[in-house]
């Protein structure tokens, strides 16, 4: 390659707010009802009907905008966009257009070079459409439990430069809107949905390239993969010599590859003109003050926290904070003990593990708490502490019982260690000879020989320190 | 003795609560009687005779037990077919839903069960609610009962040829640029398009959603004040309904119109009105003096412009609200389809009539990207300022009064020319444009023996006092417009 790219990303994020109900009708909006059975006139666009404006879409769609860093709109309104296509019952969606509820936010990522902002240019809130579902023996079946679930669309400034760039930001997203609890943002049940915009130029350019829009992704590995496919895509076709051409694509993840949709020659005019059927929306500082006040601290402000109260490392303090869930467990645990980072080391290696992706930690703060009181005071050690996790899983066991219960207290005597030590390095003269003709590997051998005759309970420091003056005497 | 049919609402409700006549004889009345003429007049698409005698035999019972609902309990009522009624036909007069069964009642059809109505029946009318002489109806002729040579008007037109006809003590139509007023004139009845607010909106199959209003036609004023008490009002499926409460519309009549202030606008006396229409609202004028009203005639100019407003605002928003009709979730279907772009493009062609294709062309093309501004942005600029003439015209006058038509009903097929018919809606648009109740009361023949509606406009939610001074008109000019 003769001269070096840069891809220029923007993302476009839909994330259905968990507000119950649906957006203009009292109809439920729980995730996986039988098809059809979450539906009314209303939903079903039938003639005569008209939509009713639920208030709780607009407040969280205000916390949104807010924890974002969005300036938020006094005045809004909806307006129709107009097209024909089957999972859309009145053939109009209900949207914002030229007077969105949220502009110009931003939110931070962490990249190599440290933290990164990223341009938020809107947040409007819209109607979901219907779905469609193939069916072999019916064709094309209408499942209108969708159609009406009220979604915000996020939109960024392209200021994402790499596939990992994106999925920071799109983590971070969902992050905040878990964080502000106005969505569940689960990428698989489509909760959280994805579409991308990337043009690629000679890095240190000015100018666009040609944008390409990939549409759907929904996972973060889809994002990642059909942006390095296409950053790859772009740049192959611009040193052959051709031009691209402004269109939609959709990636297919089985072959990791995107192909063309359909291309944007003539730009689709949907006739945006403003919904008749519903006021415009009308917020004072006061209710913007109301609603500031109801969302709870953020992910970047429990970062800034681990870091300056408990001397976290930002490594770990980034990790505690991706998941609401796991960040509220570590507050609860970390107001019980004073070994903050022990707690974080173990929650973020250990107990996390435990856990299968979107299950629940099965352990109460206070048990992992007094795990991090015992890891400090070296009544226990790293291996003892995985057993003793073990142990607590799904029960309401106490660690001082079952640490005595189950023979996990660390043996620090020097007295036993030495002896041990002593042992071990007898019963191993090649590892010694290894030792002695410089091979590190050696003493980690005879350690993990030491550790496992000591069933895992011997201190490993006072262990190591005592193999090495053995082996140095020798 | 005066014959049922020949009684208003009111006069059937007061022998009712008598107990001189019951719920189920009168019903039987207007059915015979809707058998007799409806081959003539065509004004029913629809006449629920089984659900009548059914909610007319209710009522009855709920009488003897001293629970009647309302004063109008077992009253029948006509509905035009543009409002959604549950388990019963609801078409627009259109192929698109010739078979078409709601599941849901409009709300104003919960209002009306919910105070004993007796529903006879759905009313023919234009195609989805646009036109002026209900040729446009695909389902059905109706027919003028004063001249059966000439059209009833429209869109409501079943509507009014029904009251007009004896066939319906009252109806309901729906009024988006004087479908209510307009045939009301043609036929010699009362019709009012109340304030955009005042009525809910929901279960009225959407024309053009700012401007739609359903709205009471009936034998006189009374009446109207009556059948409006019972529609309107708050309602939580309709976000622009007004969550004020409705007064006692009734209460505000007979207090004459003496110390009222009436505008006339120059505007609606020029050549283009018919000469008989014009001097039957000068006429009015000075029965108002004589009645103890100043009568001013004022200049409004931003009435001539009312008319273009309407059509682009009426049409861009007809184009967005009929496209749900493709022939996929509900309604007609073209058969023998294999894409669906095929299905939507034949479903709406075959089953739309020419004047709703027209004005979705028209609506189309004014929202489009390009035009947009020079139309649609435009005409909503002008409804804003005609809003603004409206309201500092009322802040001096109480009454604003013209013809409700430059003209009277015209023969079958006269007017064929889609801007002929267009320019008759002059006078009745502008009440919807800004919003306000305007209603039309009967004030005269023409050479022909052919009503005149006189036209009265009060400002947003003055119903009080438009049915103040209709009413007053109406005892000066001789009751119910035979």
């Amino acid at each position: 390659m003769s001269r070096i790219y840069e891809a220029v990303i923007g993302l476009e994020v839909h994330i259905e707010l968990k507000t119950g109900t649906k957006i203009f009708c009292a109809c439920p909006t729980d995730f996986g009802a039988e098809p059809n059975t979450q539906c009314c006139p209303v939903c079903a666009g039938l003639p005569g009907t008209l939509p009713m404006l639920n208030e709780k879409v607009v407040e969280y769609a205000v916390k949104a905008g807010l924890a974002t860093n969005c300036e938020i709109a006094r005045y809004a309104r909806f307006d129709r966009k107009n097209y024909f296509y089957p999972d859309l019952p009145k053939a109009y969606q209900i949207s914002q257009y030229d007077m969105p509820l949220c502009e110009r936010g931003h939110i931070l990522i962490a990249t190599g070079d440290g933290e990164k902002r990223i341009g938020i240019t809107r947040i409007h809130i819209e109607e979901d459409a219907a779905k469609l579902v193939h069916d072999d023996r019916y064709g094309t079946l209408i499942d209108l439990n969708r159609a009406g679930i009220p979604l915000i669309e996020v939109v960024s400034e392209p200021d994402m430069r790499s596939a990992a760039e994106a999925v920071a930001y799109l983590k971070k997203l969902r992050s905040i809107v878990l964080y502000a609890g106005i969505s569940d943002a689960k990428m698989n049940e489509g909760s959280m949905r994805c579409d991308v915009n990337i043009s690629v130029r000679v890095a240190g350019e000015d100018k666009l390239g040609t944008r390409i829009e990939i549409k759907n992704l929904n996972s973060f590995v889809s994002v990642q993969r059909a942006v390095e496919y296409e950053f790859r895509r772009q740049v192959a076709a611009l040193e052959a010599g051709e031009s691209l051409i402004q269109e939609t694509r959709r990636f297919e993840p089985s072959t990791g590859r995107t192909f063309s949709m359909r291309v944007k020659e003539d730009a689709d005019d949907y006739r945006y003109f403003p919904e008749p059927d519903i006021p415009p929306i009308i917020l004072d500082n006061a209710a913007i003050k109301r609603i500031s006040a109801s969302i709870p601290p953020l992910p970047d402000e429990r970062r800034r926290t681990y870091m300056e109260k408990f001397g976290l490392s930002a490594y770990h303090s980034e990790q505690l904070v991706l998941e609401r869930s796991v960040s509220d467990f570590f507050d609860a645990a970390a107001a019980l003990t004073e070994h903050r980072q022990i707690l974080a080391s173990f929650i973020l290696s250990e107990v996390l593990r435990y856990m299968g992706e979107g299950d629940a930690i099965s352990v109460s703060p206070a048990q992992i708490a007094a795990i991090a009181d015992m890891l400090g005071s070296s009544r226990i050690n790293g291996s003892g502490a995985k057993k003793l996790l073990g142990a607590l899983w799904d029960t309401e066991g106490d660690p001082a019982e079952l640490i005595s219960a189950l023979d996990l207290e660390q043996l620090s005597d020097r007295a036993a260690l030495a002896e041990l030590a002593k042992r071990t390095i007898a019963q191993h003269p090649n590892m010694v000879r290894d030792y002695k003709i410089g091979k590190q590997s050696a003493l980690k051998a005879l350690m993990g020989r030491a550790m496992s005759i000591s069933g895992g309970k011997a201190n490993p420091e006072i262990l190591r320190e005592l193999i090495v003056l053995e082996l140095e005497g020798q | 003795m005066i014959a049922i049919t020949d009684m208003t609402a009111l006069e059937l409700s007061r022998a009712l609560e008598a107990r001189e006549i019951s719920s189920t004889e009168i019903t039987r009345a207007y059915l015979d009687r809707i058998d007799v003429k409806n081959g003539e007049i065509g004004a029913y698409l629809t006449v629920t005779y089984d659900e009548a005698l059914k909610s007319a035999s209710l009522s009855d019972s709920r009488r003897a037990r001293g629970e009647a609902l309302s004063a109008m309990d077992g009253v029948p009522v006509g509905i035009k077919d543009n409002i959604c009624t549950k388990g019963v036909a609801t078409t627009c007069a259109s192929l698109m839903l010739k078979d078409y069964v709601p599941p849901y009642s409009a709300t104003v059809i919960e209002k009306l069960e919910s105070s004993g109505a007796v529903i006879l029946g759905k009313l023919n009318m234009d195609e989805f609610a646009m036109g002026s002489s209900t040729e446009n109806s695909a389902l059905g002729k109706t027919r003028n009962p004063v001249d059966t040579s000439r059209v009833p008007g429209g869109s409501s037109g079943g509507s009014a040829a029904a009251v007009a006809a004896r066939m319906a003590p009252y109806a309901l139509g729906s009024d988006t640029g004087g479908s209510v007023r307009q045939p009301a004139s043609f036929c010699g009845v009362v019709g009012l398009k109340p304030t955009y607010g005042r009525v809910s909106r929901y279960g009225v199959v959407a024309f053009a959603s700012s401007l739609d209003q359903i709205g009471p036609i009936t034998r006189d004023v009374r009446d109207c004040a009556a059948a409006l008490q019972l529609i309107s009002g708050f309602d939580g499926r309709d976000s622009v309904c007004s969550r004020e409460e409705p007064p006692d519309f009734s209460g505000c009549l007979g207090l004459g119109i003496e110390g009222m202030k009436i505008a006339l606008p120059e505007q609606f006396l020029v050549e283009a009105v018919a000469p008989d229409v014009r001097s039957s609202v000068l006429h009015a004028a000075e029965i108002c003096e004589k009645l103890g009203a100043r009568v001013d005639v004022v200049s409004m100019p931003s009435l001539e412009n009312a008319l273009p407003t309407y059509f682009i605002i009426s049409s861009a928003e007809a184009s967005s609200n009929l496209a749900r009709f493709d022939g996929i979730g509900y309604g007609s279907s073209a058969p023998g389809i294999d894409s669906v772009d095929e299905l939507y493009r034949k479903t709406r062609s075959m089953y739309f009539g020419p004047e709703v294709k027209r004005r979705i062309m028209l609506g189309t093309f004014v929202l489009s990207s390009g035009y947009y501004d020079a139309y649609y942005k435009k005409a909503v600029r002008v409804r804003t300022l005609i809003m603004r003439e409206f309201n500092s015209f009322f802040e001096r006058y109480d009454i604003v009064m013209t013809p409700t038509t430059p003209d009277t009903a015209w023969r079958f097929g006269e007017r064929k020319s889609p801007m002929a018919v267009y320019l008759g809606d002059v006078c009745t648009v502008p009440a919807n444009i800004a919003g306000i109740p305007a209603i039309s009361i009967p004030c005269g023949a023409d050479a022909g023996g052919l009503p005149i509606g006189l036209q009265l406009f009060a400002k947003a939610y003055n119903e009080c006092g438009l049915l103040r001074a209709a009413c007053a008109l109406e005892d000066e000019f001789g009751g119910s417009g035979e």
